[in-house]
């Protein structure tokens, strides 16, 4: 198989296993081999590429082209390292997602499964398509996909929360997309006359000076999935979607669209010199230091579970285009570093959100007393998660966090240093809480017993049995821990893959790294060596 | 035979409406309808690869040399247009065949067709022809026959709709008879190529810009443009399904084509833009288009009277493009004045079969038949995402060009207007979206389902046009690049 031809199939995948979900709909059982067989194949197309782009050089990097929608306007993909890292995380995530979301709806007796999982399928084919985007067309009509295609899911229970939801949802993601980032796109091909990505940037020698912050301005809020303030409400509106759509919009596919394509741009329309000689991005330092210390401030006041998640993610994300804002080569590892390091690590803490949930009903941080001695499996994944996320040895987050101190370093901006080590402290005052009360504190029995037979108040779209697939397994761990009641095993096993995934990580980073050093090359010279 | 096809191509349709009121069957009359505006597609279709491939056709009528004689004149842009209204016939003609056509009395039906084709030969003959005096009289059988076909929607209403739109297109067509006369007056000769050649001697005097201002004038009234847009929301909510979408995607593009010949071709840009300035009345008075249209269109409570808002606001794009006088602004509007026609003509027979279905265009009626009509609300997202202009529709191709316009005509302020305006579209499409999508709180009927195929093929046909189109540019953008060119005299 050529590297071409593997690039149509890596993003016509999805397409068509969204067609074959859509026909087997009325057989649970097919429909879901029809999601797994393809996740895995995608997974391996993806993995194909790999050797592909680091084998080769940036000018001789396999290429497709579709059509040419206008002149010198093509639907057109390329395959380069950071949509390497991004394709090799939506399309690696989708496998455990894929898993997750099946023993959950199943779990749940969820309503409209064929259409989630459609929708599914049909949002990981627009997220390739982003990651393969060789211009700002293609990347534009796919981030649109993306969009439109995880309405249904964001709005899947059909009441009025989710409507209310869906408007912010569709409102803010649609309005920057359309006022802010086609504008800074046609402004882009008004000026240079090109919409393709090039290393080092296309801008340089056509625009200097203000319009150069005007149109970073109008990339950075444009590209509303990054969620920078004040354009984050829609992430936290999206929660009431069910925990597995949580898992795609924080880890898998949508916020990490957001920031991969920050970061693209910035590497390959500015260019890194262009940024880092103009000082064009100081100011989106700043903003996006206001959002990662503010949102992580929001999130200690959140006592309900998925909510302060939300309100980490935002934090996090922006720690990625603080990474690009910076303009340094480390800044750029950094961010890049990032988006699979959070990936990662924030898919295993919302798994185990959807677990807790599954299992015992809870949805508040208070409520968690001593859930530990139940969900032994759950709490010790979000524990390795947390720590992910904190940047806290042996876990992958470590490096990344690592990188974007350089990054500040570099390009002396030492005062970034101290923003992002508050918010580390930030992020243990309300990620390790959670695990603390989980372990440490003892159960509060009256809410325990709540949760066992309470099921009955919680809505039409949360009925589910916290019963369903008790095995032998599980029947053989009860007797070792006392009290064990953990989620489905579907739900359960993913979960402690991504969370042993994020000890990986930190193993496997260098591999990461040296995908992404290429993109660097013209930045001032790397001064971090490992 | 094919050096008579511009004169079959207004002939055909001329000569079959007569036979349909002859059949006194409404079958036989539909059959005929539907075979000859397939043929007139055929013709235009040749017609514009003939253009295309040997430059302007000129047909001299009977045999008589212009400037005495009536010429037929086709060049890019006209070939076009013809292209679009065939293509509009020829798919809207055959719309629920095999179903009683709706609000008719028994016997009458046979008149309908012949109507409605009258109403598209008055289209292609203002198209197709080259003689001032001749777009007047087709203008005039084009019209005749809408204020008909609107009166015959089921609402007694459609009666005071059709009637306040004749009362307001004879003013249109009497505004343009009196350009038309002056002109005559000034230059001795009604062939627009000829009178082209000669106004620049008296471009001075009073008399023609008089012409120009009542020319200019009657024909907006024709487009509707804002605020001469009156008429235009009754006529398209109370006219019978397909009329609407018939008229929405026809009527006002061949307006629109007029306007533009009559500004390019006839007085020429340097006198239009130059000396009276149009621009300065036409570009604000398109954004208010745009804006108010959209606005209005959020507030309606009838689906059908929603569309025909949005039209308003659509037809600002086509004049704000055209006001740019530069050639990404009129290749953005021709282009728009396609896409648009698409997409419109697609909603409004969406629109259509769910009548054919509920009985009602009331918004509050259709809660939650997407459920039970997928196909439906399919295509109606689309053609709403075609409307706000996504990328992967034809509506972000007009976008394209209009920004591009307004970026290289300097105006930052204008080109976020132009993409704040369609944020509107998101909300006015949203809210029916919402509506179809989210279940009703009582289940509707069970028995509901999508309408028949006779009425499915033609709007997923026109539907699937809006992405075909979307990402297949040459015949849209492309042709219309060449003939924004060929009107501005600007080489490639």
């Amino acid at each position: 198989m050529s590297p071409s031809t593997a690039i149509g199939l890596a993003i016509a995948l999805p397409l068509l296993g969204a067609v074959g979900i859509q026909l087997t709909g009325s057989r649970p059982n097919l429909r879901e081999a029809v999601t797994i067989i393809t996740s895995l194949l995608t997974f391996a197309v993806v993995l194909t590429l790999y050797p592909v782009v680091t084998g080769l050089a940036p000018h001789n990097r396999p290429e497709l082209e579709l059509l040419t929608v206008l002149p010198g306007v093509a639907l057109a993909f390329q395959v380069e390292p950071l949509g390497m890292l991004y394709a090799l995380v939506a399309a690696g995530l989708w496998i455990p997602t894929g898993l997750y979301a099946i023993g959950y709806c199943r779990g749940h007796d969820e309503q409209n499964q064929t259409r989630f999982f459609t929708c599914f399928a049909l949002a990981i084919f627009a997220a390739l398509g982003i990651a393969f985007a060789r211009n700002l067309f293609t990347l534009f009509l796919f981030y649109e996909i993306l969009t439109l295609s995880t309405y249904p899911l964001v709005t899947h229970y059909g009441n009025d929360d989710a409507k209310a939801a869906g408007r912010t949802y569709l409102g803010i993601l649609l309005t920057t997309s359309v006022l802010f980032l086609l504008m800074a796109i046609l402004w882009t091909w008004n000026l240079t006359g090109t919409m393709e990505f090039k290393l080092g940037g296309i801008l340089a020698g056509k625009a200097e000076g203000p319009v150069v912050a005007a149109l970073l301005a109008l990339y950075a809020f444009g590209t509303g999935k990054a969620a920078l303030m004040p354009f984050h409400r829609w992430l936290p509106a999206a929660m009431v979607a069910p925990t597995p759509v949580s898992a795609l919009l924080h880890a898998v596919a949508i916020v990490k669209a957001g920031v991969f394509t920050v970061l693209k741009i910035i590497v390959y329309v500015f260019g890194i010199d262009l940024l880092g000689r103009s000082g064009a991005s100081d100011w989106l330092m700043w903003a996006a230091a206001f959002t990662l210390l503010s949102s992580s401030v929001i999130a200690l006041s959140k006592d309900n579970l998925k909510a302060r998640l939300a309100y980490s993610t935002i934090s996090q994300l922006s720690y990625i285009v603080l990474g690009g804002a910076l303009a340094t080569a480390a800044g750029i590892l950094g961010g890049g570093l990032h988006i699979a390091m959070h990936a990662m690590g924030k898919i295993t803490l919302f798994f185990c959100a959807g677990a807790i949930f599954v299992a015992s009903h809870k949805k508040n941080i208070s409520d968690m007393d001593g859930i530990g001695r139940a969900m032994p499996f759950t709490m010790g994944a979000f524990f390795l998660g947390s720590m992910s996320i904190i940047g806290l040895p042996p876990m992958g987050g470590s490096w990344s966090k690592w990188y974007l101190a350089m990054g500040a370093a570099d390009g002396n901006n030492a005062i970034f240093i101290a923003v992002l080590m508050i918010s580390s402290l930030l992020s243990i005052g309300y990620l390790m809480p959670v695990v603390g009360r989980a372990f440490l504190f003892p159960p509060k029995v009256s809410e325990h017993s709540h949760g066992e037979h309470g099921h009955g108040e919680h809505g039409h779209s949360e009925h589910g049995h916290g019963e369903h697939g008790h095995g032998p397994i599980s029947a053989w761990l009860a007797r070792i821990f006392p009290g064990f009641h953990e989620a489905p095993l579907l739900c359960v096993a993913p979960l402690c893959v991504t969370a042993i995934g994020c000890i990986l990580l930190f193993f496997y980073a260098e591999d990461i790294y040296n995908l992404l050093l290429p993109i660097t090359q013209s930045a001032p010279a790397v001064t971090v060596e490992r | 035979m094919t050096e008579h096809l511009p004169v079959l191509q207004v002939a055909l349709p001329l000569v079959a409406a007569p036979l349909c009121v002859l059949l006194r069957n409404r079958h036989a009359a539909r059959g005929l309808a539907v075979l000859v505006s397939w043929l007139a597609l055929a013709i235009a279709c040749t017609l514009l690869s003939q253009v295309q491939d040997v430059g302007v056709i000129s047909y001299k009528l009977g045999g008589w040399a212009p400037p005495l004689g009536i010429e037929y004149r086709i060049d890019l842009l006209n070939a076009y247009v013809l292209v679009l209204v065939a293509s509009i016939g020829a798919v809207v003609f055959p719309f629920g065949f095999g179903t009683p056509e709706q609000g008719l009395r028994e016997g009458q039906q046979h008149l309908y067709y012949a109507a409605l084709l009258l109403c598209l030969c008055g289209l292609l003959g203002i198209t197709i022809t080259g003689d001032a005096f001749n777009v007047f009289v087709f203008l005039e059988i084009a019209s005749l026959s809408s204020y008909t076909l609107i009166s015959l929607g089921r609402s007694r209403r459609a009666l005071t709709a059709g009637f306040s739109y004749l009362i307001l297109g004879s003013i249109g067509g009497t505004f343009i008879l009196l350009g038309i006369g002056m002109l005559y007056m000034m230059t001795g000769s009604l062939n627009i190529a000829d009178m082209a050649e000669q106004l620049p001697l008296v471009s001075g005097t009073r008399t023609v810009w008089m012409a120009f201002a009542f020319m200019v004038i009657g024909t907006s009234i024709k487009l509707a443009v804002f605020p001469l847009h009156q008429w235009l929301p009754n006529a398209y909510s109370y006219a019978p399904g397909v009329v609407s979408a018939f008229l929405s995607a026809t009527a006002t593009k061949v307006s629109y084509y007029v306007l533009a010949r009559i500004i390019f071709t006839l007085f020429g840009a340097a006198f239009v833009f130059e000396t009276m300035g149009l621009q300065r009345l036409l570009m604000p008075l398109s954004v208010l288009a745009m804006f108010l249209g959209s606005a209005a269109a959020i507030y309606q409570r009838d689906l059908k009277r929603l569309l025909a808002y949005s039209s308003i606001a659509q037809i600002g794009y086509m004049t704000l493009g055209l006001s740019f006088a530069n050639v990404s602004g009129l290749t953005g509007g021709i282009a728009h004045l396609f896409n648009h026609a698409l997409m419109k003509g697609g909603l409004f027979l969406v629109v259509a079969g769910i009548v054919y279905r509920i009985g009602s265009s009331k918004i509050e009626d259709m809660r939650g038949i997407g459920r039970s009509m997928p196909l439906t609300l399919a295509a109606f997202v689309i053609g709403g995402l075609s409307l706000i202009g996504v990328p992967g529709t034809v509506g972000f191709i007009s976008k394209w060009y209009l920004v591009l316009a307004a970026l290289e005509a300097g105006s930052m302020l204008i080109a976020f207007m132009i993409l704040a305006s369609s944020l509107l579209a998101v909300v006015y499409v949203w809210r029916v979206v919402e509506v179809l999508y989210f279940p009703a709180e009582q289940d509707p009927s069970s028995e509901l389902k999508d309408p028949p195929w006779s009425m499915l093929i033609p709007s997923f046909l026109l539907i699937g046009a809006t992405i075909w189109f979307g990402l297949q540019t040459d015949l849209t953008a492309g042709v219309a690049g060449d003939a924004a060119r060929m009107l501005l005299e600007v080489a490639e």
